[in-house]
């Protein structure tokens, strides 16, 4: 399933741990986050990695709030991480 | 006759081979063996010849980051280019005479008051080669990689780059196809300056965001 999603839409990046080459970073794996952009379309590179057909994905920029990822974080408060991440990866978050 | 290395007068207690004129810096690793075997079976199958990847590695070497002060530069001279070098960063590249065929995209992040970019690659080391050249060795060390979604005001404060807490620090972890280059703010007291005379302020640093641009002196 791959997310439809505008800027400003609520996510969440699935917490999944596939085997192989991906492009999401464990780090930001099952945290919330919102839509910044849509970046374009992208034959997928898991796929590609593999010397298979890459099906166009969607990658969107995310905004993550640093104290939603890390426990303890000392930054500002409106600092961010800003990761591009694939429509594969994101689920919407409803409320 | 005298040999540089005959040295009668001290005891030979260290633990390398005089008899060797050079020696490897360190053992040979997996990854060097790879790219020797593929690159002797590229140049014995008549893919590419020795020459063909000799000059690959000169315009990879040669590429630095006078086309990332070009873009800056013009940018703070000319908002009309600055325009499109935010809306089609791709086709103003293009429009440089940079090949970009076979080459990730490129995005500009723009820092303002409000917003201070700074760009890692979590994964690997993903960097915007096609225009800036080959990165700093930082830059692909785990140290800044893992550091710097972490603690970015730490790892910014120790490139001598304080953040005033107003200022979101915006860390862009590049994961997946696009490569960033930060279009630093324009220092003061430039007033008035062409666009040959802002080039030298735009810096390595600057163009990943772990600085700012280098002020008049």
């Amino acid at each position: 399933m791959s997310a439809n999603l505008k800027p400003g839409d609520a996510v969440v990046v699935r917490n999944d741990i596939p085997t192989g080459h991906c492009r999401t970073p464990h780090y930001l794996r099952g945290r919330k986050g919102k839509v910044l952009s849509i970046l374009g379309t992208f034959p997928n590179p898991e796929k590609i990695a593999y010397y298979q057909k890459g099906e166009p994905r969607v990658l969107y920029e995310v905004r993550f709030a640093p104290e939603d990822v890390w426990q303890g974080y000392q930054g500002a408060s409106n600092d961010s991480i800003v990761a591009d991440i694939y429509d594969h990866w994101l689920e919407p978050q409803n409320g | 006759m005298a040999d540089p290395h005959d040295h009668h007068d001290h005891h030979h207690d260290h633990d390398h081979d005089h008899s060797l004129t050079f020696q490897a810096d360190h053992p040979d690793t997996k990854y060097d063996l790879l790219e020797q075997a593929i690159r002797e079976l590229v140049i014995e199958k008549g893919l590419m010849s020795a020459q063909d990847i000799q000059r690959q590695i000169d315009s990879m070497d040669s590429r630095g980051i006078g086309n990332g002060q070009e873009l800056v530069a013009r940018a703070w001279t000319d908002p009309a280019y600055k325009a499109r070098l935010m809306a089609e960063p791709m086709a103003v590249i293009r429009e440089m005479g940079i090949d970009m065929e076979h080459q990730p995209e490129v995005k500009v992040v723009e820092n303002t008051d409000a917003i201070h970019n700074v760009i890692v690659c979590t994964l690997c080391s993903c960097y915007p080669r096609s225009v800036l050249g080959i990165p700093p060795a930082w830059y692909k060390k785990k140290a800044y990689r893992a550091r710097v979604v972490v603690e970015p005001r730490k790892v910014l404060a120790e490139f001598g780059t304080d953040v005033p807490a107003a200022r979101e620090v915006r860390v862009h972890d590049s994961t997946a196809d696009l490569r960033y280059i930060v279009l630093p703010q324009r220092p003061a007291g430039t007033d008035g300056w062409s666009k040959d005379q802002l080039k030298p302020l735009v810096t390595r640093d600057s163009l990943i965001g772990v600085a700012p641009a280098r002020t008049p002196a």
